[in-house]
């Protein structure tokens, strides 16, 4: 049950992914990526994790993805332009090829490297024991890592200062 | 219950869907959609490594990276407003005045 419930998150979350970076229109892009969002919900259920769950529909979905909604509405640029010919000779067909060469051996060297781990190292130290209580997560960020909390708190400010004075419309 | 190791290999896949659309997409706000895809890949798996070590520290990071994706979005979209302005197009391709 619980892997055919993988299965079935893991396929969607795919999907929607591929389709946000494959198809050329930015709305459908963000409605997609919302549903890939809400597939990775699904996951961190199954994985004991109600309240990240919930963080990643509201935070991810609900707000950070109405932002990219306001900003593609407000630019209204449907359609890409086609690649200018000849921009770098990095782009030309040599350049393709020495890049389809390295990306084969970083596989390999990936595959390599797992081999040599052991593909079931991790299971070895798996805990059955639930972790989902959400005071658990609150004295955590709140006891242990109150300093990155706070941090965090001044990371938004200057975030919320800066969108702002880069957005602003320039008074000549 | 479901490997970790699964949980793994999709976070890689979904990773490298992310990375693929960065380079590959000549739109800047699909390249801001894949960097939330990469960032989502590295949550899963936070959230599947610490429920396996049965230690809450995975979902506590990945609060953390949730405020972070939220600020970056907040400047990153800022950013392109701005650029829009300049030149009436979304193209990366358009913007190489730092290049040499």
């Amino acid at each position: 049950m619980d892997v055919l419930a993988f299965y079935v998150f893991g396929a969607i979350a795919v999907i929607a992914s591929l389709l946000v970076v494959g198809q050329g229109n930015p709305m459908h892009s963000v409605m997609l990526l919302i549903v890939s969002f809400g597939a990775l919900a699904g996951l961190y259920v199954l994985l004991d994790a109600p309240f990240t769950a919930v963080t990643q529909i509201i935070v991810y979905a609900g707000a950070i993805m109405v932002l990219f909604l306001f900003v593609v509405m407000l630019l209204n640029v449907p359609r890409e332009e086609p690649a200018p010919p000849n921009v770098s000779a990095l782009l030309g067909p040599t350049g393709m090829r020495l890049g389809v060469v390295l990306s084969l051996l970083l596989g390999a060297e990936i595959l390599w490297a797992l081999g040599r781990v052991g593909i079931g190292w991790f299971t070895q130290g798996s805990s059955e024991k639930s972790v989902s209580s959400v005071a658990l997560i609150g004295s955590g960020i709140f006891l242990r890592h109150a300093f990155a909390f706070e941090a965090t708190s001044v990371l938004i400010l200057v975030a919320m200062i800066g969108a702002v004075v880069l957005a602003r419309r320039e008074h000549s | 219950m479901v490997p970790l190791n699964y949980y793994l290999v999709l976070s890689g896949v979904l990773f490298a869907i992310g990375t693929a659309g960065v380079f590959l997409r000549r739109n800047l706000i699909t390249v801001l959609l894949s960097i939330e895809i990469m960032l989502n890949a590295v949550n899963l798996t936070f959230v599947a490594v610490g429920r396996y070590r049965g230690s809450v520290d995975g979902q506590i990071i990945t609060f953390f990276v949730m405020t972070v994706a939220a600020a970056e979005a907040a400047v990153g979209l800022a950013l392109i407003i701005a650029l829009f302005r300049h030149r009436e197009t979304l193209s990366p391709d358009a913007f190489t005045a730092l290049k040499w």
